[in-house]
């Protein structure tokens, strides 16, 4: 149906590692993203306590978060090059026939971009040299940008999902409408789903750092101002999520019939379809209930089309569990942390509390991975769904299985490096920070 | 008129890289060739102060390039992300090698991780200009036809012009760097920095200057449309322009003023890059694609004209704010001793 703009289809050999390749990228960039969402946020709420109460500890405590905010901003400065490279360097056919309907956001993200960098430097190297009500205000712009960025990078994606502002005639794009393919309806909740998430990552993996050391014995003042306000984003953010998650999940119901198919692997259109939970055990009409809100409606299965435009149901199934479950449970805990703070004013006693918190770092990123696969493998075999297939899209180039390893080496290195240095940063004595 | 305007805007944003980020891995090239550990020592520390605030957004221009490529000229950018696949992804490990060394070696504790990550930046600070240029080179030779991977993996971007235009790419930057470095070195009050700097720039501008010189006789015989594009008309100006800024830059350098050199040399580099685009005028991919040719429908580029327009209200004040708290000395890691 769609010719493609550099000749269509092209024998290319390692497709799936293509896709690999490409999901191992974002792996290594979206936690990156999560931080470029909330660090700034946290960092300023901080700096804004020392400038409302004259405590020097915030101001400490704001410095020290913005040292290793700049050294993971800089990660994700080049793992999001990689990204805009591989764009075209893996999916030359897919940039080639489609760049002029979304690439108005990435014009806009590109610009968010800049701000967020100059701001970040200014922000960063700039604490005692700026008067501190403009250190303040220097900040700002950074957390606006980081919102405006992330909103135009899943503007595309919610395009992806749902391409729109363009018509197809005799195989060309015709008829394009940039603005209106960057507003398209699925991007919406996408956009909340991912932004929530950013808090949820950033701020259980600092809480998680902060109740390590508290099991450890690290319990002064700035950590446990440091444990609170990280916790306090991530408890926010996680309940919320779940209302989130739903809408998400209705959305996909209407739009992606098939992807939602693909969640339970639900084969035939079913009046008060089950949801299965652990254990192969089915819960009767429940699957109607998430998706429509109603225990007794239709919903379709994968038989709507034909198996080869059904995405690889398994993984997928198993990535939307992965993320219901991780997700509740973070709710959970966050609920935990909510209620305490609310009726007692003090963080929760109990160990446990302490060893959830731990755990819920790595998990809240396990989480978000699996948001995502469910997302991009429940879109194939499409790449812009229901118009361009993944194979038409991909680069005829060899040396795929190269690149592959090859960045996968260079990679592995950058987050082991990152990591040392991170938490040597976490070791230098507060005062003297 | 839209796509030529979409093409000043691609055109603004690689001057911007080649101009400041090419001036960012110069800094990694006299770092690479500052010597041991203990004499290279005063000078990796300037390259460091004056870089670590500004690498970010300079770095920017690059991705920026991009964007205007695939939403103005999306058919160009696919052919030329997949033949010239080999060298861009060489550049682009290169540069995540050269953020990731670069951002992380500040932290390093010993005298082996830094060296290990000085090394990287430094090594990786050559190979990202010499990569992006020889695509560069390669396109200007006209040897990226329209299609899926369509020219040579490996000869499209091996032949001679290729790799000047890769050599001279990291010559330019390592010349802007010595440049920008002296200047910097001035303001902080270092004159054995500023002497350091003022001879690598004299030798690194006229090195650059007898590279291109010697690349205009390989052009004639390797890419002959180029050569004439380059030797008459607005190329030949543009020509003309880089070389008299460059002999202004050598000339100021010699006289030590310092501050005025780095517009000079900036000046320099750009007439070569809208000399790029005046001799292939009116390609984008020569022989084959011209500009109109390849632009996305009007629709689409007044939109990103009018979303880069309002971007750049925002941009260019923040820009100048940067540049000058960092050329001010003002913004710079707290635990290094103020000059």
């Amino acid at each position: 149906m769609i010719d493609g703009a550099l000749g269509g289809s092209v024998n290319q050999e390692y497709l799936l590692q293509a896709r690999q390749m490409q999901a191992m990228s974002f792996m290594v960039h979206i936690p990156l993203v999560c931080f470029g969402i909330a660090f700034p946020a946290m960092v300023l709420f901080v700096e804004g306590l020392w400038l409302r109460t004259g405590d020097p500890l915030y101001k400490l405590l704001a410095k020290r978060w913005s040292k290793a905010m700049v050294l993971l901003f800089a990660v994700g400065v080049v793992t999001g090059t990689i990204l805009s490279f591989e764009m075209g360097l893996l999916w030359p056919e897919f940039m080639a026939t489609f760049g002029d309907v979304f690439g108005l956001a990435f014009g806009v993200e590109g610009f968010s971009f800049f701000i967020e960098a100059i701001f970040i430097a200014i922000y960063v190297y700039g604490w005692d040299r700026l008067p501190p009500r403009v250190h303040l205000a220097a900040g700002v712009p950074m957390v606006i940008a980081g919102i405006t960025g992330s909103f135009m990078v899943i503007a595309v994606n919610g395009w992806m999902n749902q391409p729109t502002g363009f018509r197809i005639q005799g195989g060309d794009v015709v008829d394009i409408h940039p603005w209106r393919a960057l507003l398209n309806d699925n991007f919406w909740h996408e956009f909340v789903h991912m932004y929530l998430a950013g808090f949820i990552v950033a701020g259980f993996l600092v809480a998680g750092v902060y109740a390590f050391g508290w099991l450890k014995g690290r319990r002064e003042r700035h950590q446990r101002v440091a444990l609170v306000v990280a916790l306090t984003v991530a408890a926010l953010a996680a309940p919320a999520q779940l209302l989130v998650g739903d809408w998400a999940a209705r959305t996909v119901a209407v739009n992606q019939p098939v992807k939602l198919a693909a969640f339970e692997g639900l084969k035939d259109t079913t009046k008060g379809a089950p949801f299965s939970v652990a254990g192969g055990i089915e819960i009767p009409d429940l699957l109607s209930l998430l998706a429509f809100h109603d225990p007794s409606a239709t919903v379709k299965g994968l038989n709507i089309v034909p198996p080869e435009d059904r995405p690889p149901v398994g993984l997928v199934k198993f990535s939307f569990r992965t993320m219901v479950v991780i997700g509740s449970a973070l709710a959970a805990l966050g609920a935990w942390f909510l209620l305490t703070w609310w009726r007692r004013f003090r963080l929760p006693a109990s160990r446990w509390f302490y060893r959830a918190v731990v755990a819920a770092g790595p998990l809240s990123f396990v989480a978000l991975i699996a948001g995502w696969v469910t997302t991009e493998v429940g879109r194939q075999p499409w790449v812009v769904y229901e118009v361009m297939r993944t194979d038409e899209a991909v680069t005829g180039a060899g040396g795929i299985p190269v690149g592959f390893v090859a960045l996968g080496l260079v990679y592995a290195g950058l987050v082991v490096i990152a990591a040392v240095m991170l938490r040597r940063l976490g070791r230098q004595p507060f005062h003297a920070s | 008129m839209l796509p030529e305007l979409a093409v000043a805007l691609a055109l603004l944003a690689l001057t911007g890289y080649v101009v400041l980020g090419g001036a960012d891995f110069g800094g990694g090239f006299w770092d690479l060739t500052a010597g041991g550990a203990e004499r290279g020592a005063p000078v990796r520390a300037l390259i460091k102060r004056s870089m670590s605030p500004v690498w970010e957004a300079n770095h920017v221009w690059l991705i920026f390039l991009l964007v205007v490529l695939w939403t103005a000229f999306p058919e160009a950018f696919g052919s030329i992300m997949s033949t010239l696949a080999v060298p861009i992804f060489l550049a682009a490990l290169g540069i995540v090698l050269r953020g990731g060394a670069f951002a992380l070696k500040g932290e390093a504790a010993t005298i082996a991780e830094a060296r290990l990550l000085g090394a990287t930046f430094a090594l990786s600070s050559v190979l990202v200009p010499f990569f992006l240029g020889t695509a560069a080179g390669a396109i200007a030779a006209g040897e990226v036809p329209v299609g899926n991977a369509s020219g040579g993996a490996f000869s499209s971007w091996t032949g001679p012009t290729p790799i000047l235009v890769g050599l001279l790419s990291v010559a330019t930057g390592a010349h802007l760097a010595a440049v920008f470095l002296g200047a910097d070195a001035e303001r902080a009050g270092r004159p054995g920095l500023v002497r350091a700097f003022r001879t690598r720039a004299l030798t690194s501008g006229a090195a650059a200057g007898a590279l291109a010189i010697a690349g205009l006789a390989v052009l004639n015989s390797d890419a002959p449309d180029l050569f004439d594009g380059l030797t008459s008309g607005l190329g030949l100006a543009c020509v003309a322009a880089s070389a008299l800024a460059g002999l202004v830059t050598l000339a100021l350098e010699w006289t030590e003023r310092f501050e005025l050199a780095r517009f000079s040399a900036a000046l320099a580099v750009a007439a070569i890059v809208a000399g790029w685009a005046a001799a292939q005028e009116p390609y984008l991919l020569p022989p084959g694609l011209t500009v109109t040719e390849a632009a996305a429908p009007d629709a689409t580029l007044a939109a990103l004209l009018i979303a880069c327009g309002a971007g750049m209200l925002v941009l260019v004040p923040a820009l100048i704010w940067l540049f000058r708290l960092a050329v001010s000395g003002r913004l710079a890691y707290d635990e290094e001793p103020r000059p």
